[in-house]
């Protein structure tokens, strides 16, 4: 069996849900939707001697999590996607040798859940795998060395920042038969908007999101009413507000729209914007709406991860900060 | 959709600044960390029998001592995203510069880790400041000769 | 009296970089580095010791008071050695604060350890 693409989106017959795993940090789990997740840990070390190696440990307690809900052995699965913030893709690629498996590590930044479960979503409907993982984490303390200043600087945070979100979450997708399904992917292109400002994510995001949003409805042949509710990963408040403009100008018709970074955390959480990071929309992605998925509560939703792909040493030389969005649409199967 | 047009949206959106309360935290924790100094430059004074040019590196170094000790307690930083400048304009916000930067960089080591990443925000301000003083002492010296 | 000039002069020192910090995008970096040359500066004709005499220690502890602190230990070194005194002063009032910071940052590095 093959397909085609229709412009930049794949519909998809034959990927289905499986099980999901996440764990979440002790901010994330005092939010609104923190008994949804597995596991959360109480603070960023949980034992061990440095943040990367808890990100690592994050990592694996998602994935072990996802694996025993389907009580599979790590074996089983044929392929595992995923990435991180980190260089080198750290947390991955540190746990990946105790998988026994081939690991497809990737990089969008916060859009890497979208481009992992793109990828192995793309491989499952042509029934070259059977079953296939994908899986992010991030964590608060390792983006922000990465790309800011060190934890304990005492720097004034602006107030179009974003806040890292600390979590692990793997998704196990096979071609087995289950409630909810990918029923598309559009992967993204790489949109810059002269946005300079690292401070200012959602700015810089939130046309790449309206840029996927729209070729995913051509493709398809809808419109947004299609779905019940449209979620965009980590454009935060000032982002949300951008998008919502954008749409609005442009006459585009929805039921529902929410962005991810929004919904991880509560107004008197200390998170100025909102959360962002590979893991802010994974985990309201598949901690929560999925669980409200299998109780019936939505149909089709459509998530639009968004990912800023800037490099500090490019911001420096002053250079704009390119973005993507790959998106993919949860269905209730009939 | 261009990039002037899409600013001109974002820019409408935008969230408002808290300019005023801002400037004025800036303005209160500045002046206290101010009269904290003044309060030790008074002790020295009178405990060392120093003069105020003498006790004044000493009270320097008593500052460097608290704000390296408060950043290690991990409050440094919850006092600085209050008040913006009131924190990192004193010599306190050099300290920690500094403290941040090697506590972060610990879990590489001491040479690695420490040695290393202790200077990656303080010294650009060393740098700037050698450079100027040598270039503007330079100035007037060569000035000096001609009046 | 005292208290109130240095609380003064420093907050007002303060309230220059925080007004410069919302409004422009330099960040605390670029900003410090100015005051520093600004300090050297002020420091040329002497003007920054005026200061210290009236603001005490407002004017001491600002970053500013650095840049002053190297163009005064240098221009002093420059009477007896010509311009070479430009590179042997430049430490001799500065040292206690770069000194201390090291050591202070040193040793707080190796007993505590980074929160969230």
């Amino acid at each position: 069996m093959s397909f085609h693409f229709s412009g930049n989106s794949v519909s998809l017959n034959n990927v289905y849900i499986e099980s999901v795993g996440t764990t979440a940090g002790l901010l994330e789990y005092q939010g609104p939707l923190g008994t949804y997740f597995d596991k959360y840990y109480l603070d960023h070390y949980h034992g061990n001697s440095s943040y990367e190696q808890a990100e690592i440990e994050m990592l694996s307690d998602a994935i072990f999590a996802c694996l025993n809900k389907a009580k599979l052995k790590k074996d089983d699965i044929d392929l595992y996607f995923g990435g991180d913030l980190n260089n080198q893709l750290t947390a991955c690629y540190y746990h990946a040798c105790h998988l026994n498996k081939p690991f497809i590590g990737l990089y969008s930044a916060c859009a890497t859940m979208g481009l992992a479960l793109a990828n192995a979503s793309i491989l499952l409907e042509n029934q070259n795998i059977n079953k296939a993982m994908a899986c992010t984490v991030s964590h608060n303390a390792t983006a922000e060395r990465q790309f800011r200043y060190p934890i304990e600087y005492g720097i004034q945070r602006k107030n179009t920042s974003t806040f890292t979100a600390t979590g692990g979450c793997a998704v196990c997708l096979s071609s087995q038969k289950n409630k909810v399904r990918i029923s598309s992917v559009t992967l993204g292109k790489v949109v810059d908007m002269n946005q300079y400002d690292a401070n200012d994510m959602g700015r810089a995001m939130a046309p790449a999101a309206f840029d996927t949003y729209k070729q995913h409805m051509k493709d398809l042949n809808i419109d947004g009413t299609y779905y019940d509710l449209i979620l965009t990963g980590d454009l935060s408040n000032y982002g949300k507000s951008i998008m919502e403009k954008l749409l609005k100008d442009d006459h585009q018709k929805y039921n529902q729209y929410n962005d991810c970074g929004c919904l991880l955390y509560n107004k008197d959480q200390n998170v100025y914007q909102g959360g962002s990071g590979p893991v802010c929309s994974a985990l309201v992605s598949f901690g929560y709406i999925y669980k409200l998925m299998l109780e019936g509560k939505y149909k089709r939703v459509l998530i639009l991860t968004t990912g800023a792909l800037l490099n500090p040493v490019m911001t420096n030389q002053k250079l704009s900060i390119p973005c993507v969005c790959h998106g993919y649409a949860l269905e209730v199967s009939e | 959709m261009d990039d002037k047009k899409y600013d001109k949206i974002a820019d409408e959106l935008r969230p408002k600044k808290q300019v005023l309360k801002n400037t004025i935290y800036a303005f209160l924790f500045g002046g206290v960390i101010g009269a904290i100094g003044q309060f030790f430059l008074d002790l020295y004074q009178n405990i060392f029998s120093l003069s105020e040019k003498d006790a004044g590196p000493i009270m320097i170094i008593t500052l460097v001592l608290i704000a390296a000790i408060l950043t290690g307690l991990g409050i440094y930083d919850r006092l600085g995203n209050i008040a913006g400048a009131g924190t990192f304009i004193p010599i306190t916000g050099f300290s920690n510069a500094m403290t941040s930067c090697a506590l972060e960089a610990k879990s590489e080591g001491l040479v690695t880790g420490i040695g290393a990443n202790i200077f990656k925000l303080g010294g650009a301000v060393i740098t700037f400041g050698i450079v100027a003083s040598f270039v503007l002492g330079g100035l007037r010296y060569v000035f000096s000769f001609f009046w | 009296m005292n208290y109130i000039m240095s609380f003064l002069f420093c907050g007002f020192v303060c309230v220059i970089a925080q007004l410069i910090y919302e409004y422009t995008k330099l960040t605390p970096g670029h900003i410090t580095c100015t005051f520093v040359v600004i300090g050297a500066f002020l420091d040329l004709f002497h003007f920054y010791d005026t200061l210290v005499k009236i603001f005490h220690a407002g004017a001491l502890l600002p970053i500013t008071s650095f840049g002053h602190s190297l163009m005064h230990g240098a221009m002093h070194m420059t009477e007896e050695y010509g311009v070479f005194g430009l590179a042997m002063g430049m430490f001799d009032l500065t040292a206690a604060g770069i000194s201390s910071a090291i050591l202070f940052a040193f040793f707080v590095a190796i007993i505590f350890k980074p929160r969230s």
